[in-house]
């Protein structure tokens, strides 16, 4: 299971998280359809390092960046997304 | 091979049983093969039984990165139904239903296919529509489908809370007799048995290292065992299929996610149907061990581990014991996790892939040990003909560019919600 540390709350369980997507699927709103068809539905699903979007939806509510390891569970970074993101 | 009989159980017993001899060879691989199958799991070796048996190919390889059913095909709750919503997937899970019907003889191997009923209980009003339009949708495709009262659901299993103040009052259910359960390992075990018969070689501890493509063409494949030289590959690695395809050169729509099940301590016969529900996600069968076995949502992040969150348990704990107060009683004895190919429309993919010569099967969500003579069956006659079979036909991967989606539970494009 994930400790996943918050920056507005600090260290908090999983079960407070709700996964969302990896960061580089957000399609542009002006993306061509091939871009938009290829970014919305393949993944690279990568067994290691991925950077992902996840929500503190049982908690702040704030939209989050992880970087995070798929096979070891290693949460390296956990950054706010910035406006505009 | 010798053939697994009453007479030969008989012969066996007055020799002290040390006629039997292994059940499959362990033989090197050889420099080539008319087709290979990577993925020692049911799915693989079904494929490869039935490339031998129907599709009438000669040589063939399994290749297994560590031992044959080591995978998701021993990580499973072994539930097998068609009861499925989509007449597409209908017609797929039918179609491998009926397989399983056959399969103990066809394999000579005892599956241990049980069918002792999958029932779905509905808890609203709501709940009952949705029932009865899935048992309206499965009778008009020919598959038996029956809705009961709470009087028949409460004496089929009169151990279901079915008071008035039951956290998940039971309104009734949607039964398919035909469904049941079988036992996960006799099913790799009876394949790769049967296809080692048919002079299919079974190579494990073999792991996948690369392709030999040529002009956009499969020439060969590379392993931790050496080069092998091949123009059809079928590759049925659910749990993997992105890193296989990877090597490949190109990537999939799917995310690996995890599904967890755990067993109580084995008790006397309390459960002999398989119980689900159209409004909470949990699973209750009784195996033929008398472990309760129980199952329910996916961990719904992308994760290898094979590790599961522990308040997942936790959940599926308090929704089985509400339907069965008596379940609270078990102490509960392991817990397991597998990795689920979590595909965007909660369906399967069988068919080509962007490289020619290479065939997929993969992107099972949890649900592919059902589909385990099914999808082989298919996935040999994909590889054997290079087109996918008349039922495999919708569960392309050029599906999500066209929109022709198989979204069971209409959800969207999301792998976690399905």
């Amino acid at each position: 299971m994930l400790l996943i540390t918050c920056p507005h709350c600090g260290e908090r369980a999983q079960a407070e998280f709700t996964y969302e997507r990896p960061v580089q699927t957000v399609i542009a709103l002006d993306a061509p359809v091939e871009v938009a068809v290829e970014t919305l539905y393949n993944r690279a699903n990568p067994r290691g390092w991925s950077w992902e979007l996840w929500r503190h939806t049982h908690g702040c509510g704030a939209w989050l960046k992880l970087h995070r390891h798929t096979a070891t569970h290693e949460v390296a970074a956990v950054a706010l997304l910035e406006a505009g993101a | 091979m010798k053939r697994y009989s009453a007479f030969n159980l008989f012969r066996e017993g007055l020799n002290g049983h040390k006629g039997w001899g292994p059940a499959w060879r362990s033989p090197e691989p050889a420099r080539s093969y008319d087709a290979v199958i990577i993925g020692g799991g049911g799915h693989g070796l079904a494929a490869a039984y039935y490339l031998a048996k129907i599709q009438g190919l000669k040589r063939i390889a399994v290749l297994e990165r560590g031992w044959i059913g080591g995978g998701n095909t021993g990580r499973n709750t072994t539930i097998v139904r068609s009861n499925y919503r989509q007449p597409q997937i209908q017609r797929l899970l039918e179609f491998s239903l009926k397989l399983w019907e056959g399969l103990s003889e066809e394999l000579n191997y005892n599956v241990m296919f049980s069918q002792r009923g999958a029932l779905f209980l509905g808890h609203s009003d709501s709940d009952m529509t949705r029932l009865a339009e899935r048992g309206d949708a499965l009778r008009c495709n020919g598959i038996d489908a029956e809705l009961m009262t709470p009087g028949q659901v409460a004496r089929l299993i009169p151990l279901l809370d079915m008071s008035d103040r039951a956290r998940f009052p039971v309104h009734g259910g949607l039964i398919q007799r035909r469904g049941g359960t079988a036992r996960h390992d006799a099913v790799a075990w009876g394949y790769a048995r049967a296809a080692d018969v048919r002079g299919v070689d079974i190579i494990q501890n073999c792991e996948v290292t690369g392709f030999d493509i040529r002009g956009g063409r499969i020439a060969g494949i590379r392993t931790s065992r050496g080069d092998i030289a091949t123009d059809r590959i079928g590759m049925s690695v659910a749990g993997a299929s992105g890193q296989v395809a990877a090597l490949a050169g190109f990537t999939l729509p799917i995310e690996s996610h995890l599904l967890q099940a755990f067993v109580s301590e084995p008790v006397k016969p309390m459960i002999d149907t398989v119980i689900m529900s159209q409004s909470i996600h949990c699973y209750i069968s009784q195996s033929d061990k008398g472990e309760v076995v129980l199952g329910g949502d996916p961990d719904l992040y992308p994760t290898y581990s094979q590790k599961g969150v522990p308040y997942r348990l936790e959940e599926v704990a308090g929704q089985a014991i509400s339907l069965i107060p008596a379940l609270s009683r078990l102490r509960m004895l392991r817990s397991w996790a597998g990795t689920t190919d979590m595909s965007f429309d909660g369906s399967p993919i069988i068919g080509t892939t962007p490289v020619e010569g290479l065939f997929i099967n993969g992107g099972w969500c949890y649900g592919g040990f059902k589909a385990t003579p099914g999808a082989g069956w298919l996935l040999a006659h994909t590889v054997a003909t290079g087109a996918p079979h008349d039922i495999n036909a919708p569960f392309g991967l050029d599906r999500f560019a066209a929109g022709a989606t198989v979204d069971e539970q209409g959800t969207g494009p999301m792998p976690q919600a399905h």
